[in-house]
């Protein structure tokens, strides 16, 4: 991939956050390009879901920029903000699922503040059912979340994650607590929504199979910093132990 | 962080946390009357809070009048002052007793159930969720709830003091041979605008107080389901204080007015 003829639809520069006197972010960095699958790697408790959360605007960063799609975030008001997380998919470790809603009024709750920003716009039912029909659960629209299984309840949250077309998906921790076969599952899925939605992808992962099979590119995340970046195979073949440490399953 | 364990710092913590709960109210106010409404998420938790809650209060209600007539009787016979027993009942169920007791049970009900729901739906990331779709979490969970307790105790105050008038009526019927035309004449009689305006504007504040604390400990709830249980329970300690803190405030500003 000719990285210099990108413009980087997502740029982290300098990204710092503490929590008291635990520096979690110390002058992170990141290019995501578009149409990129990039893996963020790192030992749990190393700031991944930090640096994602900053990203969304959920946690708000000591300093630093975050610029998405040339709009930095950080200075954004609320309603700006609000508007460009419309195109950004946030996939969450635990699903998230809103509880007290069925499968079709979670896919539904994006879609009350949101439709007119939609592309192609089909209609609320048909949309929600475009999205459940590609993650392969439209029989499972009436359900409530407590009846799924844990990888159903993965796939209607990538389903919601994908209902307002976003241009950006980011998937924390998207195969943990998932067995093997489940967890293919989805990588297999990811990788179908990112041919078929046209998306970049920021992957948080500490699934070694997870990032061979899905990754551009990798960004080892350690100690606040990059601490290595480059492909699977550049990284899992490096001569830094430490490196090759992320890589033995 | 940790938890504050001198007695500095527990008060130190404890004016933190009403100085977080004055800005979180401000910030009800200021989303309250900002589009967009969420209508239907509203009419939903009148629902919820006002019509689920209708059993409870009603059969408080009931036992309350049944209770307290029932008590009250051999004093007043004592005293040669069985006549009085519909004035003296009406006039405490509804300007003290019947609020704050239902509001206590509202608080029991409503209170550490939104503190729970709002908690869990932290702990598990719901409300980041939310957040993350565009939509205003605070505007749609906070909003909506408080104003929905807020508009529905009055109701349910209104209808707890009927219920107990009528367990109250039963009783003196059954015990006194008081017609019950004779019975609510009485108590007609006996309630004043004086009497019955301010017991209804406090039940506004009580519901407000309900909702605003039981969102607070839910939206700001720590992680993890130890968390959850603690925003629960500190929503119905919190609130049950604060209820009688308010009862004062309004019969003080009551006496002002209306020189009870």
């Amino acid at each position: 991939m000719n990285k210099e003829n990108r413009k980087p639809v997502l740029e982290l520069k300098d990204l710092q956050k503490s929590f008291g006197n635990n520096h979690v972010l110390k002058g992170f960095n990141l290019q995501l390009y578009e149409g990129e699958n990039l893996v963020i790697m790192g030992k749990s408790g190393s700031g991944k879901s930090v640096m994602v959360k900053c990203i969304v605007g959920l946690i708000q960063p000591d300093s630093g920029s975050i610029t998405i799609r040339d709009q930095n975030i950080i200075t954004m008001g609320q309603k700006e903000l609000d508007f460009l997380r419309t195109e950004i998919g946030f996939l969450f470790q635990g699903s998230a699922l809103y509880d007290s809603m069925t499968v079709r009024e979670n896919l539904e709750f994006p879609l009350r503040r949101h439709k007119d920003k939609v592309e192609n716009f089909q209609g609320t039912e048909e949309s929600v059912k475009a999205a459940l029909e590609s993650v392969g659960l439209l029989h499972a629209i009436d359900l409530m979340p407590a009846e799924l299984s844990g990888g159903m309840q993965r796939r209607v949250a990538l389903a919601r994650a994908l209902i307002l077309k976003p241009k950006i998906i980011m998937y924390d921790e998207p195969t943990t607590g998932l067995d093997p076969i489940t967890a293919n599952e989805i990588i297999q899925l990811m990788r179908s929504i990112q041919k078929e939605y046209n998306t970049s992808s920021l992957i948080i992962t500490h699934d070694v199979d997870c990032a061979r099979v899905i990754s551009n590119r990798i960004i080892l995340l350690v100690d606040g910093i990059n601490y290595a970046e480059g492909t699977y195979e550049e990284l899992s073949n490096s001569s830094d132990p430490q490196t090759r440490a992320f890589f033995k399953n | 962080m940790s938890k504050p364990n001198s007695f500095s710092d527990r008060t130190k913590s404890f004016f933190a946390e009403i100085g977080d709960m004055t800005f979180f109210a401000g910030r009800f106010f200021r989303e309250l009357f900002s589009a967009p409404f969420e209508f239907k998420e509203l009419i939903r938790q009148c629902y919820n809070m006002g019509i689920r809650s209708l059993f409870l209060v009603t059969v408080t209600g009931f036992i309350l009048g049944l209770v307290f007539t029932l008590q009250s009787r051999p004093t007043l016979m004592d005293l040669g002052a069985e006549s009085w027993m519909p004035s003296m009942i009406s006039i405490s169920i509804v300007r003290e007793i019947g609020p704050v007791i239902i509001a206590l049970i509202c608080a029991g009900r409503i209170g550490s159930g939104i503190g729970a729901e709002l908690g869990s739906m932290r702990v598990t990331e719901q409300i980041d969720a939310m957040e993350v779709s565009g939509t205003n979490p605070f505007k749609y969970l906070v909003v909506t709830r408080i104003l929905a307790v807020t508009l529905m105790l009055p109701l349910l105050v209104i209808a707890g003091d009927t219920i107990a008038l009528i367990g109250s009526a039963i009783v003196e019927n059954l015990k006194g041979d008081v017609s019950y035309t004779l019975y609510f004449n009485k108590v007609f009689d006996a309630l004043s605008f004086s009497d019955v305006l301010p017991a209804t504007v406090k039940t506004v504040f009580f519901g407000f107080a309900i909702g605003l604390v039981g969102t607070y400990k839910g939206y700001n709830c720590a992680k993890g389901t130890v968390g959850v249980g603690e925003a629960s329970n500190s929503a119905v300690v919190y609130t049950s204080m604060l209820l009688f803190i308010i009862d004062f405030i309004a019969v003080f500003v009551s006496d002002i007015f209306f020189e009870l």
